[in-house]
């Protein structure tokens, strides 16, 4: 469609004579993808820089933000215990939900990709908590999980075991919010499933034949050809643990002795509470920094573990 | 999504010991069974003493030990739950639909326009701008929050559907574009270059060729934005205070803040809350599943 233009020195061509719809392609280009290019720049980019400024500020919406520098980082990392205990609140959870969360994802997605009748109503059962909404689901399980009334410990209680305090124990509390938190979480193993079929049939029919039994045919088929997704499974629950909020808001408000105190949790009442507009947005960006650094070591360390088909591995 | 994995033995393995490998299959199948069937009871337990106890009355729940199925339905929970002084739950859904039926259109149409000039037209820094919005995934939304509201705030925008409106019609989120574009990329070309020989343009393509085809697509996104705004609770938490304004979310949370003790009224009130999500992903798990895939394997 486009006039072919030759010239000795191609690369160098004008722009003008390269393609004489060169302007029209662009403007029409940029037409289509207008309205995601304004989104970007006034909900995203703008945004990002005068956050980046308030941190270094102290604002509190009432007043001008004054710049006081690097102030609210030092108090964040020196000073502020809260933000200290919320930051190990929420890494702690993202161990439990990334051990616990995934192997029970993993082993769901194998059971969900047996060859077995009426597997489409079993995966409609365990697919269906996604859609509850968190509020729902929260107030739905303080009543579950409740000490005196609640159906959980009722359940202990008739085979002779002592239920724990469940939200109301600093032991147990966290724990319970995993739980909470794998039940609606059938996101990952949906992509677990995805990704349990995109394994060619054939691996596993090579190690049949070569005698390999399924306990041994999981580990070193189904497993090294599942860490891209596993992966990927990884860092989306390190980023989730960061956005946790609304379950710890409705049914703990951080307590019991800010066992729940996440570090969402934490942000929103600097902001919205104590209306600390500079201090929230340097946790904003702190936060930011740790989801990265976090990201890249498990990027990092993928080479050591994830296997990628097209890659030449003996 | 809709093909299940066939993990057949081959015939070869099965005719050397036909009998031992058919015993060992089912009690294999047993095992499976078994498992599938104790979890997705446990699953879906939660789900049916939210709704049991919805229809339970208030002495029964707060007596030990609880009950599995009420000993007495009472189904005018809901109408009294529907209507308790001081909520507005016909309001407060009526603001939960009207806030979707603004933002679907919005959603679907810039989304779909976005995808297509990133799928199907080349322009330089096409690239950078996709880069650009996949890479806007990975950043918190807190990090853009607090400008956000403070720019609302001097727009008055503020206790109005307006932020959360609004933003959805500048490309309708990153994924959404993802999803939308990936779908327009396996649409095969013969049919983009017809219609420009026959004299149309881009715009007539997208909305007369690859809107109509992409269907599946634009349910998924539907259906997605649908869940998403349908269970939001953080957004409608900061920028609406007046409870004329509340979203369903925010005055089930209101609800119960006020009358924590009536566990059987905020059943009820759950309970209508959750069930029209629920027919939505039974009649439409197919969509959604296929949605949380794509989005899923972009990693």
């Amino acid at each position: 469609m486009a006039a072919v233009t030759r010239s000795p020195g191609e690369g160098i061509v004008p722009i003008r004579r390269r393609n004489p719809n060169f302007w029209r392609d662009t403007a029409r280009g940029y037409l289509f993808i207008l309205p995601v290019v304004l989104g970007l720049l006034i909900w995203t980019l703008g945004p990002m820089i005068a956050s980046a400024y308030y941190s270094l500020t102290d604002y509190k919406i009432v007043n001008v933000p004054t710049f006081i520098g690097l102030q609210n980082y030092i108090e964040l990392f020196t000073e502020d215990r809260r933000f200290a205990g919320s930051l190990s609140v929420t890494l702690r959870y993202a161990g439990m939900f990334i051990v616990i969360g995934q192997t029970f994802s993993l082993g769901l997605a194998v059971l969900l990709t047996q060859n077995v009748r009426g597997l489409p109503i079993f995966r409609t059962l365990f697919y269906l908590p996604i859609v509850v909404p968190y509020v729902a689901s929260a107030l739905l399980w303080r009543y579950l999980f409740n000490k005196e009334f609640g159906p959980i410990n009722a359940v202990f209680d008739a085979v002779g075991i002592q239920g724990p305090n469940w939200l109301g124990s600093p032991d147990w509390a966290l724990f319970s919010m995993v739980i909470i938190s794998v039940w609606g979480g059938a996101v990952s193993t949906i992509i677990y499933v995805a990704g349990l079929q995109n394994i060619p049939e054939e691996l596993h029919e090579a190690a049949k034949i070569d005698g390999g039994s399924a306990l041994q045919r999981f580990w070193f088929v189904t497993i090294p050809m599942l860490t891209p997704t596993i992966f990927f499974n990884i860092v989306t629950s390190v980023i989730g643990a960061f956005q946790f909020f609304v379950p710890a808001f409705i049914m703990t408000q951080g307590g019991p002795a800010r066992a729940t105190y996440f570090y969402n949790l934490n942000l929103y009442e600097k902001a919205f509470e104590w209306l600390e507009m500079g201090y929230a947005s340097a946790m904003a960006w702190v936060m930011f920094a740790i989801i990265i650094v976090l990201t890249l070591f498990i990027f990092r360390s993928s080479s050591l573990w994830v296997y990628y088909e097209n890659e030449a591995k003996s | 999504m809709t093909s299940v994995v066939t993990a057949q033995p081959s015939g070869l393995l099965q005719d050397r010991d036909d009998r031992a490998g058919k015993q060992r299959q089912w009690t294999g199948k047993i095992i499976v069974y078994g498992l599938l069937l104790i979890g997705s009871s446990v699953f879906i337990l939660p789900l049916i003493v939210m709704v049991s106890t919805s229809f339970k009355s208030f002495n029964e729940i707060n007596s030990y030990p609880p009950t599995f199925l009420p000993t007495q339905w009472l189904p005018e929970n809901y109408s009294a739950a529907w209507n308790y002084q001081n909520t507005d739950f016909p309001l407060w859904t009526r603001n939960t639909i009207l806030i979707l039926v603004f933002t679907l259109p919005g959603v679907l149409l810039t989304s779909s326009l976005c995808a297509y000039g990133f799928a199907r037209l080349k322009f330089p820094g096409r690239n950078t701008w996709f880069v650009a919005v996949l890479a806007s995934v990975m950043l918190p939304p807190q990090v853009t929050l607090i400008p956000l509201y403070i720019l609302f705030f001097r727009l008055g925008w503020l206790d109005t559907f307006l932020p959360l409106i609004v933003p959805a019609w500048f490309g309708g989120g990153a994924l959404n574009i993802f999803l939308i574009r990936q779908f327009f990329m396996q649409i095969p070309r013969d049919l983009d270059e017809a219609a420009i020989i026959d004299g149309a343009g881009h715009f007539t393509i997208w909305l007369r060729i690859y809107l109509p085809i992409s269907r599946p697509v634009m349910v998924t996104v539907a259906l997605l934005t649908t869940l998403q705004i349908w269970n939001d609770f953080l957004g409608p938490l900061i920028y609406l205070t007046s409870p004329k304004n509340y979203t369903l979310a925010l005055g089930l949370n209101m609800f119960q803040g006020l009358f924590i003790t009536r566990t059987d009224y905020i059943m009820a009130i759950s309970s209508l809350m959750v069930i029209p999500m629920i027919m939505l992903f039974i009649f439409a798990q197919r969509y959604i599943v296929q949605g949380f895939v794509t989005s899923g394997l972009k990693g």
